[in-house]
């Protein structure tokens, strides 16, 4: 029962129908399998949040999850947001506000930032850390991540009024 | 590191599941949320040769409230309880806790039975169930038994669940109207485990605690429903009686040393958190002053 196991998922909104060892995790999926490696393999035990994607529409560890459980799901990874044009402006601003340097967490601290986005509006710079604090960044003191979160959040809601 | 390899089988329902456990004994581990067993495959301290994967049994995921017992499914995700009324109303404890559950990523796949099940000494949940006086209720081939919390958690990683048994649900009282509760943790980092962590339910008239629970984590090789608490039932608040439980709390605290705290200050911040929480509980800020604390 070790062998392969057929799956059926749909990634970046296309349909994935193949075969995975069930010991494969969905960070190992999406990268070795369909090279998308933009999805970072950081700790692999759910500490750093490198690997953040989002499964029917949740944020999740994808270290954290067996490419098995992701059967009949959705899954989005930093290149369906950045392709679709989802996060463009979230992107531009960690660029404008230098809120990345060597850029290993950068998919993943987007990931999370749109999530809050998502979910919260206007949320203040204590809210940013709190729904950021599971993602580790070890060159910007994550300030400058706070403020491309917050300048983006102010720029949407100025858009939408 | 990555998991070892392992076979994997899909449960279609509990009582396929309890068969798939039965029949492969301590070999095979369940998989509910993956936020807990994921970790400890890929560092490689487990490697099971079968997983019984229970994430589509819809039937263990849900909140329900029937007369003063809140049932709550084994697959209910910690994202769930956060937003749930019915936690918010009838046990305001747990929804502080969760908040300070891990990180949001961890949130929308861990699960209330997988968290109890780990039964990580250092984690929220267990302590907020001897907090709570939940019953853990498990599935096995002779059928399914209660557990009263405080039986349940017998050491680090250890509960009473048997390797045939499957955790379906945890039953808690609901919160009566003039209860309270107090919830604290120390970390690094939001969101980490504890260094130590206390939650606390209570139910106080005229200024004095009618009752009071005190469940502490991180502390030892199991949460602590600590004895401390009845010498602060029914009796005046003074700072000698605060003192006379923070001694009775240090003689029941084997705390673990290790990269975060020495015994000594898990030990220190657990009589912080106790001496705290009968402050905040009571308005009395004059108790969390002077030489105590």
């Amino acid at each position: 029962m070790t062998a392969p196991i057929s799956i059926s998922l749909e990634v970046n909104g296309e349909r994935v129908d193949t075969y995975v060892l069930p010991r494969t995790n969905l960070a190992d999926f999406v990268r070795e399998h369909l090279k998308l490696t933009g999805t970072h393999v950081g700790c692999e035990h759910g500490v750093c949040g490198a690997c953040t994607v989002r499964v029917n529409g949740d944020i999740v560890r994808a270290c954290l999850m067996l490419a098995v459980q992701a059967n009949n799901a959705s899954v989005e990874t930093i290149e369906g947001l950045s392709d679709s044009g989802e996060i463009a402006d979230l992107q531009a601003a960690f660029r404008d506000r230098n809120a990345l340097q060597c850029g290993f967490c950068t998919p993943g601290m987007l990931m999370a930032a749109q999530d809050l986005l998502k979910q919260s509006a206007e949320p203040d710079r204590e809210k940013i850390r709190e729904h950021l604090s599971g993602n580790y960044c070890r060159c910007t003191g994550y300030q400058a991540i706070v403020d491309a979160v917050a300048s983006t959040a102010r720029a949407r809601v100025g858009r939408a009024s | 590191m990555k998991a070892s390899a392992f076979a994997y089988a899909r449960a279609t329902s509990v009582k396929n599941a309890v068969e798939l456990l039965a029949a492969h004994g301590d070999g095979a581990k369940i998989l509910s949320g993956g936020q807990s067993l994921m970790p400890a495959m890929n560092l490689r301290l487990i490697s099971p040769e079968l997983i019984v994967d229970i994430g589509e049994l819809a039937e263990l995921r849900g909140i329900v409230v029937q007369g003063d017992i809140l049932t709550i499914g084994a697959l209910t995700r910690h994202v769930d309880l956060l937003k749930s009324p019915e936690i918010a109303i009838h046990a305001p404890l747990l929804a502080d806790a969760i908040a300070h559950v891990a990180h949001p990523a961890i949130r929308n796949r861990g699960t209330i039975g997988g968290s109890l099940a780990h039964a990580d000494p250092a984690s929220e949940l267990p302590a907020c169930m001897l907090a709570l006086e939940a019953t853990i209720v498990a599935r096995g081939p002779q059928g399914e038994r209660r557990i009263a919390a405080r039986d349940f958690f017998t050491g680090i990683y250890e509960t009473a669940l048997s390797s045939q048994e499957l955790l379906v649900a945890v039953e808690l009282p609901t919160a009566p109207h003039e209860s309270t509760h107090y919830f604290h943790e120390f970390a690094r980092r939001h969101g980490d485990y504890a260094i130590v962590g206390l939650a606390a339910q209570a139910v106080i008239r005229d200024g004095r605690f009618a009752d009071l629970r005190l469940g502490f984590f991180a502390v030892g090789d199991r949460p602590l429903l600590t004895a401390a608490a009845h010498k602060l039932i029914n009796v005046a608040i003074s700072p000698t009686a605060l003192s006379a439980a923070l001694s009775a709390l240090d003689g029941e605290l084997d705390p673990q040393g290790d990269q975060q705290a020495t015994p000594a200050m898990r030990r220190h911040l657990a009589r912080v958190l106790l001496a705290r929480c009968v402050s905040t509980l009571l308005s009395r800020p004059e108790l969390c002053v002077g030489g105590l604390v």
